[in-house]
């Protein structure tokens, strides 16, 4: 039997005539990782929204640990925690304080916070930092408190919105371990992100969302599977281009791409590092001397390029900062 | 992972309430209004300015406007003009005051905090309750310690104790039905830059054109009758006949029959304005 802890049924959220939400459906199973993958104004944010009572929708059903969030908001509250695109603590508070606060909120004893608070502290590791007023604190700090803060209350399902998002690499892996150590103890986390290699550590399923639908839905290996492992870049000049094309295509699964803005024939592959070999000899064994030659791990793009052949709708950021331009790749068959 | 998960999550005891209770809405106010009087507490340059802000109005108002008007002043303040201001500088001073209200919340909305409290199993009146609450607070601090400087400054009560406190007492009660028209311009207006414009807009009309700082008798006869008539000034007056004695108040007006008023003023004001508060915050997502 699978226990779906939310269920979410043609949801429709409108904002004035744009349709933020357009039709989502979603299960998501206790106790797993539900990661929502998208682009700026994908309808991730407006989404969790809904679930975290914020909202209401136009049209369509939410439930979260069996209650009806649109019909009974406050019981619903009692089982979600909810870490938004800010860290929504108190600066002039210490770290201890605010995780109280909200214990306070969720309803527990004086006593009862404190004692929750402390093991919270300990649990984000924030020992030494937690009797400073957040004021202090670094953004990534910030974040692991913010999280902290819900789980006091032991919300079932916790929302992260995009809660890596502008931090650190070192405090981004401190995130991770805390959403695992999350996991590791039954509770359910369904968050947005606009990395798909945060979705690949943590989700047991991914979705990805664009202009308000799920356009693709499975676990991280099947979209990987569509998507390939690596994309290997080479750069070459124009002499040699539509040659490189036709030789890469030959050892790939699928065709090779001219990335017009970047000046490189891209192809994305299962074994990416294999591939690169094969296309390193080949070139090679043609006389073929390239100006650079790489791999990369595929980035929301690449996603988009292989669901929808285009780069994501709304470009603002969606990309890991790799620069590259929006709808600057024509797919060229050799 | 799942399936040893799903037996840990069988496990888990949620903790959070389902419903709220009356009481609950009383704690988690309170729980509010901490937050707010630590931040109050911890940065004590709002506090600071804040009290610099009507102490300025009280020594500038008394010593530019103190020797003109206070020889038309009615008998019993002549002269001394610190006497006949101060109770309507507290109205105006609690109506700037309640501003921070709406500040406060918008500062809170654009930080991601309301939607935080607003995913928790907490009443819904809360937050407003909360802060209007240690607004209250703060405002009742900085009132004392400005009436310290009045009284160095010749400040007097004419009638007794009993009367000038009972002044003191409605001048903080208007201040927190304020906090509740402030929290519902700070809630439609949202950004915390604009609406510093906003809670001054509709307030200067209702300050000036009143007997806060002058008897209404030397304006214009239409003016006269918006000003002797609009919340502000009946409050004003209710608080000068507390602490002061009728001779201010206008031919017919009683102190009581002015204390009545201005206490209808306020319960009229309240009932319009928290349910209206409660539900834009309801609603309220940035």
């Amino acid at each position: 039997m699978t226990d779906h802890i939310v269920e979410v049924d043609d949801l429709v959220v409108t904002f004035g005539d744009v349709r933020a939400v357009d039709g989502v459906s979603l299960r998501i199973e206790r106790g797993s990782v539900y990661g929502l993958l998208g682009p700026n104004g994908a309808g991730k944010t407006t989404l969790i929204r809904v679930l975290a009572t914020l909202i209401r929708p136009a049209s369509g059903s939410a439930r979260v640990a069996g209650v009806d969030v649109l019909a009974e908001p406050t019981r619903a509250r009692a089982h979600i925690g909810l870490a938004g695109q800010f860290a929504a603590v108190d600066e002039y508070q210490t770290g201890r304080e605010n995780v109280r606060m909200v214990g306070r909120l969720y309803g527990l004893s004086r006593a009862e916070a404190s004692r929750r608070a402390d093991e919270v502290i300990e649990r984000i590791h924030l020992q030494d930092a937690a009797d400073r007023r957040v004021g202090t604190y670094s953004g990534g700090m910030r974040r692991r408190l913010d999280l902290a803060a819900s789980l006091v209350g032991r919300p079932q399902v916790m929302f992260l919105d995009e809660p890596t998002t502008g931090i650190d690499p070192r405090s981004r892996q401190d995130l991770w371990a805390l959403v695992q150590d999350l996991v590791d103890t039954g509770t359910t986390v369904l968050l947005t992100t606009q990395y798909l290699e945060e979705v690949d550590r943590l989700a047991d399923r991914i979705g990805v969302i664009d202009q308000g639908r799920v356009i693709s839905e499975g676990t991280p290996t099947e979209l990987k599977d569509r998507l390939g492992a690596g994309v290997v870049e080479v750069g070459v000049g124009d002499e040699d281009r539509e040659a490189v094309i036709e030789l890469m295509s030959s050892l790939g699964e699928e065709a090779a791409v001219w990335d017009e803005s970047r000046a490189r024939v891209c192809l994305t592959a299962r074994d990416g590092s294999r591939t690169l070999m094969e296309v390193a000899r080949a070139l090679d064994a043609k006389g073929i001397e390239p100006d650079d030659i790489a791999i990369h791990k595929p980035t929301l793009d690449d996603v988009f390029l292989a669901l929808t052949g285009d780069s994501p709708a709304d470009g603002s950021g969606a990309d890991d900062s790799k620069g590259r331009g929006r709808r600057g790749r024509r797919k060229v068959t050799a | 992972m799942s399936s040893t998960a799903a037996a840990a999550a069988a496990e888990v005891p949620h903790i959070g309430r389902e419903h709220i209770t009356g009481r609950d809405a009383v704690v988690d106010a309170l729980v509010i209004a901490r937050r707010n009087l630590i931040r109050v507490v911890r940065l004590p340059q709002l506090l600071i300015l804040s009290i610099a802000q009507p102490v300025m109005f009280l020594v500038l108002f008394n010593y530019v406007f103190g020797g003109a008007v206070g020889q038309s002043l009615p008998e019993v303040v002549q002269g001394k003009y610190i006497i006949f201001l101060l109770p309507g500088l507290m109205v105006q001073i609690s109506v700037f005051g309640a501003g921070q209200t709406a500040l406060g919340l918008t500062e809170d909305l654009a930080k991601g905090v309301i939607e935080r409290f607003r995913s928790l199993p907490m009443a819904r009146s809360a937050v407003l309750a909360g802060r209007s609450l240690a607004d209250l607070f703060r405002n009742a601090i900085v009132m004392a310690l400005m009436l310290v400087i009045a009284f160095l400054m010749g400040f007097r009560w004419q009638t007794d104790l009993p009367g000038f406190l009972g002044g003191f007492a409605l001048v903080l009660l208007f201040s927190y039905t304020l906090s509740w028209v402030m929290a519902t311009i700070g809630l439609l207006v949202k950004n915390p830059e604009a609406v510093q414009t906003a809670i001054f807009l509709p307030v200067f009309p209702f300050v000036f054109a009143s007997a806060v700082f002058i008897p209404t008798q030397t304006m214009p006869g239409w003016l006269q009758a918006f000003a002797n008539n609009q919340p502000i000034t009946v409050i004003a007056n209710a608080i000068r006949g507390l602490m002061i004695g009728p001779e201010l108040l206008l031919p017919g007006q009683t102190v009581t029959g002015q204390v009545i008023m201005a206490l209808l003023w306020m319960a009229g004001i309240m009932a319009v304005f928290a349910p209206l508060a409660v539900r834009l915050y309801r609603r309220a997502v940035l």
